[in-house]
């Protein structure tokens, strides 16, 4: 069976380009903090989702809704709700991290696929199979920690479908327990949607030096003339002991399209791309070319080569964990 | 309200790690949760302790619980989470992996590096069995508040993260032995000389996180002193504080001494830090707004 690419839209309009270029399947959000991409301007109000489900269907595409967030105490029917929204809209599925919120997913909507979104950091066999026996969760997108060999473990010891991400930013640290962002900001990604918020970034010039800052703290340094790479906490440059550099991550994003052969071996169902914040013509590119990929390896035809190299705006890529030697 | 040691969140030697519990037999402490919670490797070398240290905390009447790492991802791990409760003592789960192995109905304990965010997961963890939870530290005192009142409500003790570097973020890859130029299986234990990590600083000089193998830490040690009477009025039931290398009995002290009124908040803080010069406070997760934020007085920065 062709391996399902599952894009990002974080808009009507995106949803719309990705659906044209050939995305099998379109994850998005609504408008509020129930979504890890929480960012001003994006995402979907409940009419837009509706529409956009109605336009996706049409054209044979699927619609996955993230609400993947970790609800907040005394609040939490603002996710309830969301989760009864998504399956009155005809969503296909939603994509959950909270165990509160799949047990009320599971209980209240039974009718309704539930993912387990990247959030819920599964990262072996028995926690999988422990979702899926407890919350009727029917695929789990992996973190971004594992190899290709250990996500063929896991597959096969699980009937649970896998979804792995192939292309975008990259997460080094264990997603969903990761309070890095909200040390330095107040925001995180677990209670706010949101990691090394735009709010909180500084550029500083100082004759000819550019400091980037993020919550008052200098996270990259460099000179004028250079490009100054967004000041997310994990890839910055930091000094312990005699060491100076990127001690976490070098400043990359994922690609692992030329993986796609061995992920597919390795029993993974669907890829997915990184990226609700990006625009329409960058989703119907990459969509386009990861679309080509998997039918290419369909028809047993060889792989297109280093299609995306110039899609990842000047940065590093990066194959990530799925190459042992990331660890 | 009672004290709870949390495990120890370091690569510490055998010998470091055995006197530390001896020592903390006789500290004015409730509970004591030990064992690995980091990292898998580290467990060898002082695992054939562990029942002796039990043993000594027991008989001191402390309760003694044991930690589940943090991140399970190899079979090895799975089968160290799996035989955590042939050791007849509470478990305490810090990756939910691990509650997939407790027999049905045992009565175990969450750690604070469970995602325990709202009344529905809380009450989710009691119909499996919780007795206990310690709150991630990332939680404001609003959120505190309100699981305090589920959890009396459904029988669950709430506990909170008082003292020490606050866990941040955990990964499949172990920046100790990047740093060195390692892979993560050729480690050669690089961690081992940081008894309390290693300081990560900005290019600005600024102290900022801590490097623990696969763990990210905060600079500043939490330090929930000021919000003690908060705490005790949300009906939290317990305090922890996380070990660190020096003048932890002492630290113990200063807390108890907190707690049964015998010393203020402001002389407690400044107790802790005449101890080290170089520890830098924070409580700005519970009342501030950045979790680095302090709302006391500071000796140093």
């Amino acid at each position: 069976m062709v391996m399902e690419i599952v894009c990002p839209a974080g808009t009507p309009a995106a949803l719309r380009a990705a659906v044209k270029a050939g995305a099998h399947t379109v994850y998005c959000g609504f408008a509020d903090e129930t979504n890890a991409r929480n960012f001003p301007g994006l995402n979907f109000d409940r009419a837009e989702m509706r529409e956009g489900i109605a336009f996706a269907h049409a054209q044979g595409s699927k619609v996955l809704i993230a609400i993947n967030t970790f609800p907040r105490a005394g609040d939490e029917a603002i996710w309830h709700r969301a989760v009864s929204d998504a399956a009155s809209s005809g969503a296909d599925a939603v994509i959950l991290a909270d165990p509160g919120l799949l047990d009320y997913a599971a209980r209240n909507h039974p009718e309704l696929r539930r993912h387990l979104s990247v959030q819920a950091a599964a990262a072996n066999a028995d926690m999988i199979n422990f979702y899926a026996e407890t919350f009727g969760v029917k695929r789990v997108v992996l973190p971004r920690v594992l190899s290709v060999p250990e996500i063929a473990a896991i597959n096969a010891e699980t009937e649970v479908e896998t979804e792995v991400f192939v292309f975008g930013g990259l997460c080094v640290m264990a997603e969903g327990r990761c309070s890095l962002s909200s040390y330095a900001t107040g925001r995180s990604p677990n209670m706010n949607g949101v990691c090394s918020p735009a709010s909180h970034v500084e550029y500083h010039d100082d004759d000819g030096v550019l400091d980037a800052r993020l919550g008052g703290y200098t996270i990259h340094r460099v000179g004028k003339e250079d490009a100054a790479p967004y000041p997310t906490l994990c890839k910055g440059c930091f000094s312990a002991g005699d060491a100076t550099g990127h001690l976490f991550e070098d400043p990359v994003s994922l690609n692992a399209e030329q993986l796609i052969p061995q992920l597919q071996k390795a029993g993974v169902t669907a890829l997915k791309i990184e990226g609700r914040q990006r625009s329409r013509s960058y989703v119907a590119q990459v969509v386009r070319n990861f679309r080509a990929a998997v039918d290419a390896l369909e028809a047993g035809q060889p792989m297109p080569e280093g299609m995306l190299a110039r899609l990842s705006e000047g940065q590093a890529m990066t194959t990530g964990a799925y190459k042992k030697t990331w660890r | 309200m009672e004290l709870t040691v949390g495990p120890n969140q370091f690569f510490w030697s055998a010998e470091r790690w055995a006197s530390f519990y001896d020592a903390l037999a006789s500290a004015p402490v409730d509970r004591v949760v030990l064992g690995e919670l980091v990292c898998s490797k580290r467990l060898p070398f002082y695992q054939a302790r562990i029942p002796d240290a039990v043993a000594t905390l027991l008989e001191a009447g402390k309760q003694v619980s044991l930690t589940s790492l943090a991140l399970v991802t190899l079979k090895r791990e799975r089968k160290q989470a799996a035989e955590l409760s042939d050791m007849g003592v509470e478990v305490e789960i810090n990756d939910l992996t691990a509650l997939t192995y407790l027999p049905e109905n045992a009565p175990f304990s969450v750690g604070p590096l469970v995602n325990v965010y709202n009344e529905g997961t809380l009450s989710w963890l009691a119909s499996r069995g919780a007795k206990r939870v310690c709150l991630p530290p990332e939680l404001p005192l609003g959120s505190v508040s309100v699981l305090a009142k589920a959890g009396a409500d459904l029988g669950v003790a709430i506990e909170v993260w008082g003292h020490g570097r606050v866990p941040l973020a955990i990964s499949g890859r172990c920046y100790h032995a990047r740093m060195h130029g390692r892979a993560k299986d050729n480690c050669q234990f690089a961690c081992e000389d940081d008894a309390d990590g290693l300081d990560v600083r900005t290019l600005e000089d600024q102290p900022f996180l801590t490097m623990n193998g696969v763990q990210t830490l905060s600079d500043t040690y939490a330090c929930a002193v000021h919000q003690i009477d908060s705490l005790k009025e949300a009906g939290v039931t317990a305090l922890r504080l996380s070990p660190q290398s020096n003048g932890f009995v002492e630290i113990c002290q200063m807390y108890r001494d907190l707690l049964e009124g015998e010393k203020t908040a402001d002389v407690i803080a400044r107790d802790i830090q005449e101890m080290d010069e170089n520890i830098r406070l924070s409580d700005g997760f519970l009342t501030g707004d950045r979790g680095v934020d302090w709302s006391g007085h500071s000796l140093v920065r």
